[in-house]
């Protein structure tokens, strides 16, 4: 592995990083848009405090719409904002939006190309306690087969506030998808940040990791620790899934021959799959599709559980050892 | 800036255009050969007041900034909206008969992005009601003089959603939000009463806050007045809910489920365009 200087990355990189959750970035540069964009409307669905949509609701209480517990109407609501002109950001928890309102994001928002965009937290196992109701490991499914929809799963606190205000800037419907755990974070202002354009933070030789999410610092960490190894891993921070970026995975699946994709997902329908579409048709190559394995997740600590499914660090190393039969 | 209305006042005139749109709906879903016939002809008196009296819009500005928003919810009753667009100026006639055709703009439910003038897509039910109180969220807030006109059916009231948004509305006082229910009674399987009633349906309506009106679905002078009440009612939300005929009009296909979703035959429709004409010279001879 060797770090890309270019990307801006926290120093030091594997020392002690300040922590929050991706879902603070999102909810701080929501509060500072709506300075800056008086068509900016938010709504949410009974969660305003832990989506941080409570932020911009103190500064902008007219341009804040609280609809209850009510995810259908929520998605139909926007669109009709959004349809009067407006930018409209809507905010709750993933398991519920989308995945209780997917019709209403197919026909009201992506069908009528409005543009609406979709924020949901607490994604994946790191909802911990929860338990599995609680943990959305389907939701990049649900939405990547969604004509006119745009799909980003911010690494950290700090990309998580430039993808929400990239989108912003954009008239098509969007999903963010966030956490609620606190995480490193490893990425910088001066960190590149364009949609549609995966980062590679880290290039390597054996094999390419494609990791989004949380899993994206995890990745680094495993592969500074193959690196003790002899194992030269690359890291490719996918934090937009659709539009995929379809030129680093051929670039990789030429290098390295061997890709391994790392999501709080199931490995079906997410990242993985969407890797795998690319390297079907462009450049075949191995792709080992890391994540959920067509299974529900279950209560714990997020730490413990990502330790369990063999999402932190030492559960992606083990993966990509038994890939290249070096265990 | 509000003189843009295409208002017609003559109640006569107002059900020679009902006749026409009728008419249309026949040929177009005769030439689709699919289509919803019954829902669509049973809504032609209220798509006349509403697009030739009620609503403040410009068939040749359909972007107008300060007109009225017109939201269907029940998008399988498409054809009486275009009949009635094209009926008002919005694009040719002829291109009525390309309904449901490739390459057509008159999608088989409408499509938001498709035509001009079409202020929401829709299809799957339950869904426009949302849907227009966002939109009159925004003329509220904005102080907006524009209002928010939807239809709904009566069987999409099975749906939560229309609940969700019916407490929406009320919550945030959308005195701007007027909502014509088609109460024909039925829904693909049949009667709403059997399949899940709705009963008592008013009540419901008022226990949400709202201001309720019922109207003769085939008066155009009480569905006018309906609309003209709604105006004066601040800080609630008004449902009229229409008494309809599916099929009105066309005694063959009055009140039947089987009409539902299906288009008249060559031959039905020959049929049922001689009772419309005899229908419309009846019209013309009225004082």
């Amino acid at each position: 592995m060797k770090i890309n200087k270019n990307m801006n990355l926290a120093e030091p990189l594997f020392g002690d990083l300040e922590k929050a959750p991706s879902r603070d970035g999102f909810g701080n540069a929501l509060a500072e848009l709506g300075e800056k964009d008086p068509d900016l409307w938010v709504v949410t669905a009974d969660v305003s405090e832990s989506t941080r949509t409570h932020l911009f609701q103190k500064k902008f209480p007219e341009r804040f719409v609280q609809v209850g517990v009510a995810e259908q109407n929520m998605a139909g609501v926007a669109a009709g904002i959004a349809s009067c002109g407006k930018t409209v950001f809507c905010s709750a928890y993933c398991v519920f939006s989308p995945g209780r309102n997917w019709d209403q994001i197919r026909v009201s928002v992506c069908y009528n190309d409005v543009p609406v965009k979709f924020h949901g937290s607490h994604s994946g196992l790191t909802v911990g306690p929860d338990g599995a109701s609680h943990q959305a490991l389907e939701d990049i499914s649900l939405l990547r087969s969604l004509p006119n929809m745009i799909i980003l799963s911010p690494a950290d606190s700090e990309e998580a506030r430039k993808v929400t205000n990239a989108v912003a800037g954009i008239p098509t419907p969007a999903y963010i998808r966030t956490s609620r755990e606190k995480m490193p974070i490893f990425t910088t202002e001066k960190t590149p940040f364009e949609i549609g354009k995966a980062n590679v933070l880290a290039d390597g030789d054996d094999v390419a990791i494609f990791a989004t999410g949380t899993q994206v610092y995890q990745s680094l960490l495993a592969a500074e620790e193959l690196k003790k190894e002899r194992i030269s891993a690359a890291v490719v921070n996918v934090h937009t899934i659709k539009p995929i970026d379809e030129e680093v995975i051929v670039k990789y699946a030429k290098k390295t021959g061997l890709l391994v994709s790392v999501e709080e997902h199931q490995i079906s329908g997410g990242l993985g799959s969407a890797v795998s579409e690319v390297l079907t048709s462009k450049h075949p190559a191995r792709l080992i599709r890391h994540g959920m394995h067509d299974q529900f997740g279950e209560s714990g600590s997020a730490l413990g559980l990502l330790k369990k499914y063999n999402l932190d660090k030492d559960g992606i190393k083990s993966v990509i050892k038994d890939a290249l039969g070096k265990r | 800036m509000r003189d843009k209305k295409q208002k017609i006042n003559s109640v006569k005139k107002l059900k020679l255009i009902a006749n026409m749109i009728r008419q249309d709906v026949v040929k177009m879903l005769r030439d689709a050969g699919s289509g919803h016939s019954a829902g669509s002809i049973g809504l032609a008196d209220i798509f006349t007041a509403l697009y030739f009296n009620v609503l403040y819009h410009d068939p040749r500005d359909p972007e107008w900034n300060e007109r009225d928003r017109f939201v269907l919810s029940n998008g399988h009753v498409c054809p009486v909206l275009y009949a009635a667009m094209a009926e008002a100026g919005y694009f040719p006639k002829d291109e009525l008969f390309t309904l449901r055709k490739v390459g057509t703009r008159l999608q088989g439910h409408p499509h938001r992005t498709s035509l001009p003038g079409i202020e929401n897509s829709s299809g799957p039910l339950g869904q426009g009601l949302s849907i227009a109180a966002g939109m009159a969220l925004v003329a509220k807030k904005e102080m907006k003089r524009w209002r928010v006109y939807a239809v709904m059916s009566d069987g999409e009231h099975n749906e939560g959603q229309t609940w969700e948004a019916a407490m929406f509305a009320s919550k945030f006082r959308l005195g701007n939000l007027t909502v014509l229910i088609d109460r024909n009674n039925i829904q693909i399987d049949g009667y709403t009463e059997d399949v899940m009633p709705l009963e008592p349906f008013e009540e419901k309506y008022r226990a949400f806050g709202w201001h309720v009106i019922h109207v003769d679905g085939h008066n155009i002078k009480q569905i006018i007045d309906a609309c003209e009440e709604s105006k004066a009612i601040y800080e609630r939300p008004t449902v009229i809910i229409a008494h309809t005929i599916p099929g009105k009009g066309i005694p063959f296909m009055e009140s039947l489920t089987e009409w539902h979703g299906k288009p008249p035959t060559k031959e039905q429709a020959e049929k049922a365009i001689e009772i419309l004409e005899m229908e419309k010279n009846s019209i013309e001879e009225e004082q």
